[in-house]
């Protein structure tokens, strides 16, 4: 047993420093002008995605709540974070901070009335409080309305980086501890949860806000990379692009949820002078997707779980159970 | 006599609400699954009426016949292939699949003709206004209103006095005690979706004469407001799509009147909310059981 925690510590640990050195020489690369500014580009454009799509997979993947108003959180966070940098001239770590916990209370207050819901009726009123967020802003003279608000770039390969790793650990930590197993528990049958004594409502909300808290960082991170922001973009498509990344990857896998990111960024980017012809390609892989494979590309399993194929199931995440998300 | 003049916009806009509620809630009463897709197929019937009345030079009423005609060929193919395969699947995936198709159709129909507006001509309907009391009520407003209530009306018709309606009332009941009746549960899906088709493409060429302006992202918002007024009735109950699409039109044209017309938008998803939260059945909705 002693053995046992020593190795995954030792697994933990080692995955840190890997990422740390990817990090750097990244960091190398970008100043040392070996990317250029497109593939510098792309490579925010994937980090953000990561982020956005861990954060919905911890929602829909590990609790089981299908929320398709993510774009809501990013655009709190956008607008919290770009009015704490650009209005009030505070250091741009605050705006991050403040990005996420001002989505992180959006959730809550969304969360508490809506999480009571199930299923379908979650989906709409999470897409419905997605829109109500976008009609807000579009109406608020104080952050420019339509036309957006100017923010300069602050967004930098260390504060992303940082961002994308902190993101990552947070949540692959909360799936592994007790409040993960409560979650899963709950994804997998409400009724039985609640009856072995699991406060349905309390878990489902601390995931949402978890989740939520990490959509607003991605929220800053995206408003310091673009010079403007408008309510258009935080519409409804937007929260499909997302889902469809943790969809596509296989609920319940936060690696298939990276993966998809990564992989549908790129795609993204070479398509991006045909929008209509993404979202063809998009529509129709989601449809046949659900025909033939509905628990998406890696199911419920982890990209490590491959690795090590042969050793005990591990249980939670990594076990085999099959797709029972709904 | 301005609020009574509201009043009359939100009815017609109401009417509208209703009748894409109305495929909604037969729908989702037959096969449990929200069709994201209906409010697209909302948008293929303006553009149908639309092509219609200025490439073919027709009418209004044989406009929209065409419309409603094409429109249910659209309904069962889209539940013949993308939605049949799933219908024992997870809810997630059935909702899923929905949003893809809904996708699909708008930008689709991007790809193939841009996406660029369209305007109705203004001249299918003779524009006159008859003043009753001190209010204006246009032509168009009535023709609007008639319709939509012949269409409801014949609706019930269809539902409560038909073969057809009576194995939809029996499927919506209990899909396998149906079967075992010897009811062809397939083709009967496969009606509904015709039938909710058919008036959400009504809904689209009436939607076209009143505002004029189509485009093919269009299905979107009225769409997701339709399922709202849907909820609102109670899902699944026919009268209550009825009443919760007009009650929702008339809460708009209110708040627009009262000076928020910006915040329209956001009214349909706070009624939403507040529906889900106090009485999730809707309005016309009884409570049931959850069963474990």
């Amino acid at each position: 047993m002693a053995v046992n925690i020593f190795k995954n510590a030792r697994g933990f640990w080692t995955s840190i420093v890997l990422a740390v050195i990817f990090g750097v020489i990244m960091q190398f690369l970008i100043t040392g002008g070996t990317l250029n500014a497109f593939y510098v580009n792309t490579l925010f454009f994937i980090g953000i995605n990561i982020i956005l799509a861990v954060s919905l997979h911890l929602i829909i993947g590990i609790t089981g709540q299908f929320s398709i108003g993510h774009a809501g959180f990013l655009a709190v966070g956008a607008y919290a974070s770009a009015i704490i940098t650009m209005k009030l001239q505070l250091p741009f770590w605050l705006g991050i901070m403040t990005g996420g916990v001002a989505a992180a209370i959006a959730g809550l207050i969304i969360g508490i009335p809506t999480l009571r819901l199930k299923g379908d009726y979650l989906a709409i009123a999470t897409l419905g409080f997605g829109e109500i967020v976008r009609i807000v802003f579009l109406n608020m003279d104080y952050v420019g309305g339509a036309s957006g608000m100017t923010v300069s770039h602050l967004t930098t390969w260390p504060w992303l980086f940082g961002c994308v790793l902190l993101t990552i650990l947070v949540i692959v930590n909360f799936t592994n501890s007790t409040y993960g197993r409560a979650c899963i528990s709950i994804r997998e049958n409400e009724i039985a949860a609640d009856a072995m004594g699991i406060n349905t409502t309390y878990y489902k909300v601390t995931a949402f806000v978890i989740g939520s808290f990490f959509a607003g960082i991605a929220g800053a991170l995206y408003a310091h990379n673009f010079y403007i922001i408008q309510p258009t973009n935080f519409g409804f498509l937007k929260s499909f692009d997302i889902l469809i990344f943790v969809v596509l990857g296989g609920l319940g896998s936060m690696s298939g949820a990276m993966i998809a990111a990564i992989f549908l960024t790129i795609i993204s980017t070479f398509l991006q002078s045909y929008p209509e012809v993404r979202m063809v390609i998009y529509s129709l892989v989601l449809i046949i997707m659900m025909i033939y494979r509905p628990q998406g590309l890696l199911g419920t399993r982890e990209i490590t779980s491959f690795l090590k194929a042969g050793k005990s199931a591990k249980g939670g995440v990594n076990s085999d159970s099959k797709n029972t998300v709904a | 006599m301005e609020i009574i003049q509201q009043l009359v916009n939100g009815v017609s806009l109401g009417s509208i609400y209703a009748l894409i509620a109305l495929g909604y809630t037969m729908v989702y009463g037959i096969v449990k699954l929200i069709n994201f897709a209906h409010g697209d197929v909302f948008m293929v019937g303006a553009f149908i009426g639309f092509y219609s009345i200025t490439v073919f030079d027709l009418g209004f009423f044989p406009a929209l016949l065409i419309s409603m005609t094409a429109c249910a060929v659209l309904g069962v193919l889209i539940e013949r292939i993308a939605y049949k395969p799933l219908r024992n699947a997870t809810r997630i995936a059935a909702l899923i699949t929905a949003i893809g198709v809904s996708l699909f159709i708008e930008y689709g129909t991007i790809f193939v003709r841009g996406a660029q507006p369209e305007a109705y001509p203004g001249n299918i309907i003779p524009a006159k206004s008859i003043e009753i009391l001190g209010v204006k009520i246009s032509t168009q407003s009535l023709l609007i209103l008639g319709t939509s209530l012949f269409l409801m009306v014949l609706l019930q018709f269809i539902v409560h006095k038909t073969k057809i309606g009576k194995a939809m009332r029996a499927v919506s009941h209990d899909m396998d005690a149906a079967r075992l009746m010897g009811i062809n549960v397939n083709n009967t899906i496969s009606a509904t979706f015709a039938i909710g088709s058919a008036l959400a493409g009504a809904a689209g060429v009436i939607f076209g004469v009143y505002y004029t302006k189509i485009e093919p992202l269009m299905g979107i918002i009225p769409g997701l407001k339709a399922f709202v007024a849907a909820v609102l009735g109670g899902i699944g109950i026919i009268p209550g799509a009825m009443a919760g699409g007009l009650l929702l039109g008339v809460i708009e044209s209110l708040v627009s009147a009262a000076g928020f017309s910006l915040w329209r938008d956001g009214v349909a998803f706070v009624v939403l909310i507040l529906i889900l939260i106090f009485r999730p059945a809707g309005l016309f909705g009884k409570n049931i059981r959850e069963k474990v």
